[in-house]
């Protein structure tokens, strides 16, 4: 697979990879690894950090991001897992059904959005389902420098716990897995309120959860700053729209199943990005004038900008209305 | 009483703020003289929030004035001690106890407070979890940066080491961790040519 023709010069600086393993890890999860093309060292990332992974699924470019999970310190391979969403955009599947052992493919350099506070007494992760992979790699980060962590871990049954097995086998003292089917789960409350001064919290999986231990952490008195999230939003289908580009002077249409950042980027627009989930503010831009209504779905712009209809983030959010001109 | 406002000033010196009920399971107030008052407002605003309240009150001046009053909120704890060093070997004992979720509230003095704030700090706790108010003296705690020597309750500039008998001029450059303001010889140049010394805010 190659570099698609349109594709813009944004986004964080590309590493050439072929794919050295594929390995099925359950019924839902398959994790990937990767080697460099050139055979060079992969640069160094921290525990949480992502690769945006470029699909070139018949034609059209898929641009989606993941969280590394492989040794940070491990210079030779990047591994990361991929949760195949049958109802989702078609990215996950692509990954599970048409990217095999020897495939070459376009990563990006890791971005971190969800990095350790590394001035924390104890880190205390919360992970939901394949939310598990960047505490892989951030466990294996504070393996290495002596860091006091400790995981609780939900999972919908055993048998789909990706590395529940590994992870409680290696450290058995620090690895709390709750199997949904049994009715377990976390007891959340208890848990923040039993934490040494200084412990930073971090939550990894599906958005109700990150709402749920957002939400009673504020509620136990924990400030804000110890309350880390990774929330990537994966960007949602939606009437098709059409946006004039005032700097590139056309008017382009964002289809039903792509975002206004792939649609910019299929036109070859250079549009600045980097996690391609609303979290990173990279893509941010300004509108010109519009009639109509903005769905904003990132967790970047404050309300108020929001409702003031002058920033949209091309990557996750959209727009239904009458007319609606960008500066791009 | 009312709140001395003071002057906008550099970077480092502390701004400090009016004391807010937060939500948390335990909350520790440590307290000297007037600093009482700022318990007893917050208390009216969140009367609740007593049952899981320690209150640690250093009277100094204030003698009796505010025991009764701080003990009527009915507070989990309640402690009065005679100095700040006394009451120290309990704020630690909280410290080590504690767990997150637990809110400081500081109130008083500025030394008081930036002591209080240090050794919080130290046992881990999030800036954002300490909140502080100026009530009372406007006394400062100064480091003397020749002899480093700690002189409390600094009401004048210049004022004289306690020390080291260095003539200091009152800079507005604090410390963090030493809870301290730095003072600084004002007449190492011309010895004995000293200002008159004027009292701090008049
Ligand atoms: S690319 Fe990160 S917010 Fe849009």
């Amino acid at each position: 697979m190659s570099a698609s023709p349109t594709k813009a010069k944004a986004g964080a600086e590309k590493i050439s990879v072929v794919v050295s393993a594929k390995v099925p890890v359950n019924d839902l999860v398959t994790r990937f690894e990767f080697k460099r093309q050139d055979g060079g060292p992969f640069p160094t990332f921290s525990g949480g950090a992502h690769t945006v992974v470029e699909m070139n699924d018949a034609g059209r470019t898929r641009l989606n991001p993941y969280s590394l999970m492989s040794d940070p310190e491990d210079t030779e391979t990047y591994a990361i897992s991929v949760r195949r969403d049958d109802e989702g955009r078609g990215g996950s599947l692509f990954m599970h059904n048409f990217v095999n052992v020897g495939d070459q493919m376009n990563i990006t350099y890791p971005v971190n959005l969800f990095n350790l506070d590394l001035r924390a007494r104890k880190h205390l992760f919360l992970a939901g389902g394949i939310g598990i992979t960047p505490f892989v790699a951030m466990s294996k980060q504070l393996d290495r420098i002596g860091g006091n962590w400790e995981l609780h871990y939900g999972v919908r049954s055993a048998a789909l716990g990706s590395y529940a097995e590994e992870l409680s086998t290696k450290n058995p003292n620090k690895v709390h897995v709750y199997e949904d089917d049994k009715g377990e789960a976390i007891a959340l409350e208890a848990l923040l309120n039993g934490q040494p001064l200084g412990t930073h919290v971090y939550v990894c999986g599906p958005k109700g959860m990150i709402d749920w231990v957002r939400q009673t952490a504020k509620q136990a008195g924990w400030p804000d700053d110890n309350v880390h999230f990774e929330e990537f939003a994966a960007p949602q289908p939606g009437e098709p729209f059409e946006v004039r580009l005032c700097k590139s002077d056309r008017t382009i249409t964002v289809g039903e199943h792509e975002s206004l950042l792939e649609a910019l980027e299929r036109e070859g627009v250079d549009a600045p990005y980097l996690c391609r989930g609303g979290a990173c503010g990279q893509c941010e831009t300004d509108v010109i004038r519009h009639d109509g209504a903005f769905v904003h779905r990132d967790h970047w712009l404050e309300d108020e900008v929001k409702a003031s209809g002058k920033k949209i983030m091309p990557c996750v959010s959209r727009f239904v209305g009458a007319s609606l001109e960008i500066d791009r | 009483m009312s709140k001395f406002q003071f002057p906008e000033s550099i970077m480092s010196r502390p701004v400090y703020g009016t004391l807010e009920p937060r939500l948390g399971h335990a909350h520790l107030f440590v307290a000297d003289a007037e600093g009482a008052e700022a318990i007893l407002d917050l208390a009216k605003k969140d009367p609740g929030l007593m049952s899981s309240a320690h209150i640690i009150f250093i009277p100094r001046a204030t003698g009796e004035t505010y025991v009764e009053q701080l003990k009527a909120l009915r507070p989990a704890q309640f402690y009065s001690g005679p100095s700040y060093e006394a009451a120290l070997p309990r704020l630690r004992r909280v410290f080590s106890d504690a767990s997150m979720g637990l809110q400081v509230y500081l109130s008083g003095t500025e030394g008081l407070m930036g002591q209080a704030q240090s050794e919080a700090m130290q046992a881990g706790i999030a800036p954002a979890a300490i909140q502080t108010e100026h009530r009372g003296s406007v006394a400062r705690r100064m480091q003397c940066v020749h002899c480093k020597g700690i002189t409390e309750d600094v009401m004048t500039d210049p004022f004289v080491c306690s020390h080291c008998g260095l003539n200091l001029f009152v800079r507005d450059h604090y410390s963090r961790r030493l809870a301290a303001y730095q003072g600084v010889c004002i007449d190492a140049e011309d010895p004995g040519n000293v200002p008159d010394p004027v009292e701090l805010y008049s």
